[in-house]
């Protein structure tokens, strides 16, 4: 059966579609959807092609877009996805995951709500605010969000988020409780006691292990982490890379051990690929040892950033890597990230690349 | 009251069947916006945040002047729901 191969991408002014069959050779760009509004994170049902855009707009507020027909025609809700009357609004979505029949939202002011109707209607996982370090928790660059939800892929009730800047959580009893996840993982930017504080780091993205859910990989804004406890102690795997700065990572499909990064030249550097080269950074050995990966990418004068939900992989063998960047392109790699190509440019700031398989 | 509303035109585009110009019975904006959610679900989250209040970046005119969701319509008030200067 042929297959086709679709990337979502979130840009700050709508939403975009790329199209190609599984050689992934040509593709084929529409949009923008969702009138134009930030999107900043999309994701689909590969069984039924559904797609979920999540944003918000500076008028209207925020809303779950979604459609049924691979972007021809949209709908849009936000019927519970607010915060108790008295509080600051929500003001936009910033991420969205799905899991066993459940679709999760990550909102800024930092938040978690859920739909068990496909996105019609949302409820919000309060525990998550009665954490005692809420009250400490501070807006990063991009606001206070919470940008990452990573569900256990067969327990319901185990889910992890990180919020910037108040650092990675999990809960065990589907969002009552929640404890920190931050042991070892750095904030260079508060005083030399709190170094290592229990909560309060930036996180800037976590990918999960395909097939192990006690590994993981993170790219936070003060170095790049590996654990293998499902969060509880995290270790730097960030010798052999040019920087400890970063936003996004991608993980193999199907081998646990072969991550992606793209670092940049720092955080008050301009956040640059590093000496103005782009290069996608790859470890087949869990994050040991790490080489970058060029061929096809531009070389010379390059001055941007990729952010951090705008890396993905697709489930193809060899499975094809994907990034947008904040100047608007988009790269793609057929074969591992060994040789690349801009297949898209001139687009709004990408905010998010994410991939579908489905019968082409 | 009846109060004569106009909607901005984002707006109207994101609610198949809305139409700009509208005749709605009610007593004060926040009335109004409920009125408008029950023609067109969502439609008051649109326009109305949990603070609650009317959203940051929208405002609305009730006979000329910037008004709030406890302001009073008075019969035949002319209200103008606007998309304010925003974005980038």
């Amino acid at each position: 059966m042929a297959k086709k191969v679709v990337l979502l991408i979130g840009t700050k002014k709508g939403a975009f579609i790329l199209e190609s069959s599984e050689k992934r050779k040509t593709w084929k760009l529409r949009g923008p959807f969702c009138d134009a509004w930030p999107i900043n994170h999309m994701v689909a049902d590969p069984e039924s092609g559904k797609i979920y855009a999540g944003g918000g707009n500076e008028w209207f507020g925020p809303a779950v877009w979604q459609s049924d027909d691979q972007g021809k025609t949209w709908s849009h809700s936000s019927d519970g996805l607010a915060y108790d009357e008295g509080q600051d609004p929500v003001k936009s979505v910033w991420a969205l995951s799905r899991s066993n029949g459940c679709l999760f939202a990550g909102v800024e002011p930092a938040g978690l709500f859920r739909s068990d109707d496909k996105g019609k209607t949302w409820t919000h996982i309060e525990g998550l605010q009665k954490h005692p370090s809420r009250k400490d928790w501070m807006p990063g660059g991009g606001g206070l969000i919470l940008h990452t939800v990573i569900p256990h892929p067969d327990d319901s009730d185990r889910i992890w988020v990180a919020v910037s800047t108040g650092g990675m959580f999990h809960t065990s009893d589907g969002g009552k409780t929640w404890e920190p996840r931050n042991m070892g993982v750095r904030n260079d930017y508060l005083p030399e006691d709190q170094k290592y504080a229990e909560t309060g780091q930036c996180v800037h993205s976590v990918v999960m292990a395909p097939g192990n859910p006690d590994l993981m990989y993170q790219q936070n804004h003060c170095g790049m982490y590996r654990s293998d406890d499902g969060g509880k102690k995290w270790e730097s795997i960030e010798e052999g890379l040019p920087s400890s700065f970063g936003f996004p990572s991608a993980i193999h499909p199907r081998d646990p051990k072969t991550v992606y990064l793209i670092p940049l030249n720092g955080d008050v550097l301009g956040r640059y690929v590093p000496d103005a080269k782009a290069a996608v950074w790859r470890t087949k050995d869990g994050g040991k040892t790490w080489k970058a990966q060029r061929k096809g990418l531009p070389q010379k004068n390059v001055f941007f950033g990729v952010l951090r939900q705008a890396m993905a992989t697709d489930t193809l063998k060899p499975h094809g890597l994907y990034f947008g960047t904040n100047t608007g392109a988009i790269f793609a790699s057929a074969d591992e990230g060994k040789s690349w190509e801009c297949i898209a440019e001139h687009l709004p700031t990408i905010s998010s690349v994410e991939t579908l398989v489905m019968k082409g | 009251m009846r109060a004569d509303v106009i909607l901005p035109g984002a707006l109207v585009a994101l609610f198949p069947g809305a139409a700009t110009h509208l005749s709605v019975e009610a007593e004060t904006v926040e009335d109004m916006l409920r009125e408008l959610d029950r023609r067109w679900p969502g439609m008051r989250d649109r326009l109305r945040d949990e603070r609650p209040s009317i959203r940051k970046h929208i405002n609305i005119f009730v006979d000329g002047k910037r008004a709030t969701l406890d302001t009073a319509l008075r019969e035949n008030s002319r209200v103008y729901v606007l998309t304010a200067m925003s974005g980038g």
